[in-house]
């Protein structure tokens, strides 16, 4: 056997070590019946332990690809699932659809190199504007599970109305409120709604680009929508409106106390001892997100309240 | 050697008479703090001064904390600082005998940080309350927004205010005051800022002073529990000796 010289060992091992570092999202698609699929992520904030892996992604096959909707929060996502989603249907990914700019829905772009890539116009744009201080972020929350990850804009900008992939028909709903553009997107076979992030299920919608009357607006028209199955955001994968319901109630009641708030001189650090009803109470992070809420909404209100004063003899 | 460095500058930061007490919040900086803030006084770590605050920095350029320190009698001082800003000191503030000792401000963040709130109570005793911030950072070394467009001169010095009655017979005052705030920390642009405020009821008493410093927001946005009759005047001044006054209506 030759002896391979000590440095040249150490560096193979360190290989095999970093090998071996790369994070596994474990991802596993759940069925939704007629081709249709998600990926599940977890009810909780970015982690070192979950990879930044808090969203739902999916995809839907198609004898000519699959239409991948979202990439996830990273390369690495971006590759496991592109990897799995082509292994299971034999294909090459025939597009992918970012449904909106926060970083855990498009980061994975990266591994959909040579796939064209769609998402609407101000998508795109925030994502060419901030993507790389998205990243910086969720490096600093998520760690070594982003290795390798910069932003990377969708190539092509996403029409509204019906477009056909492999036969299939799927329509492209252009909405805003969530952020400044968000994009659903249902699959006619399968009556499968995947909603973006204008919908969650049993936890707290995120707000840091909202805005309220747009989002609600947003509901109102996903709720005519013919659906079956409702893929939110964040959240379990369900049938029927509950989760729109649902997301509408959080709204109206996280609007309408903010401005209560800030009519009666109301603080922002107060906010968090106010009482928040019972209903919500299962919601995942809810307290955490109320306070991010807050910071995002409350200044506009409280600045609002206030009343100029007449200079009275500046000296 | 390294181990030498450590007890040299352990030497030169604890200081050489009562060592201060420990510091539930576990800060690298509390040695120093102690030292800097309250050499020779008796500090107390106590619950009775609440920090309300979130645990992350959403914005590092304003984030919203509101001291309470209702709980203990007669507080004539609270001073608030941040451990690990570069500049630690955020305000100092005198209630008085006609405010609740509780104050509501914003303030810009560099690192993840303590606050601390310690409230002087009238037997010389600092109580003092604090929490984690988590922070991505760059509040301080930012420039103001005021610094990069010429807007706000044609509002500078305006004040933005209103006055609550409450149901405990306090009045809340909550009041903006147009400023840039410079933390003189950004490059090629000095330190200008609020540094004195202070409240007076329509009878002339002093409901409360206060002490602003570098690290809060721009634009400062205050919150005051008062008591106190009629409306309730205003005057300020920065470190270039402008004065600022108004008076809020009931």
């Amino acid at each position: 056997m030759r002896r391979l010289p000590f440095s040249s060992a150490l560096l193979a091992l360190l290989a095999v070590g970093a090998a071996h570092a790369q994070y596994d999202y474990r991802l596993a698609p759940q069925a939704l019946g007629d081709g249709a699929y998600v990926f599940v992520g977890a009810l909780e904030h970015f982690t070192r332990a979950n990879g930044g892996n808090i969203v739902n992604t999916g995809y839907i096959d198609t004898p000519a690809g699959a239409v991948v909707i979202d990439s996830g929060p990273s390369r690495l996502y971006g590759e496991q699932q592109r990897a799995l989603i082509e292994r299971r249907s034999g294909r090459p990914v025939a597009r992918v659809y970012i449904t909106h700019a926060h970083p855990d829905h498009f980061f994975g772009d990266q591994a959909y190199a040579g796939v064209p890539v769609y998402a609407l116009p101000a998508t795109r744009e925030a994502i060419a504007a901030n993507g790389d201080a998205l990243a910086d972020n969720l490096y600093r929350l998520v760690g070594d599970a982003m290795r390798g990850t910069h932003a990377v804009a969708p190539g092509l900008p996403a029409g509204a109305g019906r477009i056909e992939v492999g036969g299939r028909a799927l329509q492209l709903i252009a909405l805003a409120g969530h952020t400044d553009a968000d994009l659903a997107v249902f699959d006619e076979r399968s009556a499968t709604l995947y909603a973006g992030d204008l919908v969650f299920h049993r936890r707290t919608p995120t707000t840091p680009n909202a805005d309220l009357a747009r989002w609600l607006a947003a509901l109102d028209r996903l709720e005519t929508i013919p659906y079956k199955t409702l893929v939110p955001g964040h959240g379990p994968v369900l049938n029927g409106p509950a989760a729109i319901r649902e997301t509408r109630d959080y709204l109206r009641w996280l609007d309408a106390m903010l401005r209560e708030a800030a009519a009666r001189g109301v603080d922002l650090p107060e906010l968090a001892e106010l009482p928040v009803p019972e209903r919500f109470g299962d919601f995942a992070v809810l307290r955490a997100e109320l306070s991010r809420s807050a910071a995002h909404l409350y200044p506009a209100l409280e600045t609002q309240a206030l009343r100029r004063l007449a200079p009275d003899g500046r000296e | 050697m390294l181990r030498l460095a450590w007890l040299f500058v352990a030497a030169w930061v604890v200081p050489a008479l009562a060592a201060p007490p420990d510091d539930p919040l576990r800060s690298p900086a509390w040695p120093y703090m102690a030292e800097r803030y309250f050499a020779g006084q008796t500090v107390r770590f106590d619950a009775a001064v609440r920090v309300l605050m979130p645990g992350a920095a959403e914005d590092p350029l304003a984030v919203p904390v509101y001291v309470d320190a209702g709980a203990l009698a007669d507080v004539r001082e609270i001073l608030v600082f941040a451990d690990l800003n570069p500049i630690t000191t955020i305000l100092r503030y005198e209630p008085g005998e006609l405010a609740r000792p509780s104050i509501g401000f914003r303030f810009k963040v560099q690192q993840a940080t303590p606050l601390r709130a310690a409230a002087r109570t009238g037997d010389g005793v600092w109580h003092l309350g604090g929490a984690w911030l988590n922070a991505g950072g760059g509040g301080c070394t930012t420039p103001s927004q005021a610094s990069g467009s010429g807007l706000w001169k044609d509002r500078f010095g305006e004040i933005d205010a209103r006055l609550w009655p409450r149901a405990d017979g306090l009045r809340r005052l909550r009041l903006q005051l147009i400023h840039p705030m410079d933390t003189g920390l950004a490059g090629g642009i000095p330190a200008f800022y609020l540094e004195t405020l202070a409240l007076q009821d329509s009878d002339g008493r002093t409901l409360a002073r206060l002490q602003t410093f570098e690290p809060v927001a721009e634009n400062p946005l205050l919150s005051f529990d008062l008591r106190g009759r009629g409306a309730v005047s205003i005057r300020g001044r920065d470190t270039q000796a402008n004065r600022f006054a108004g008076t809020v209506a009931p």
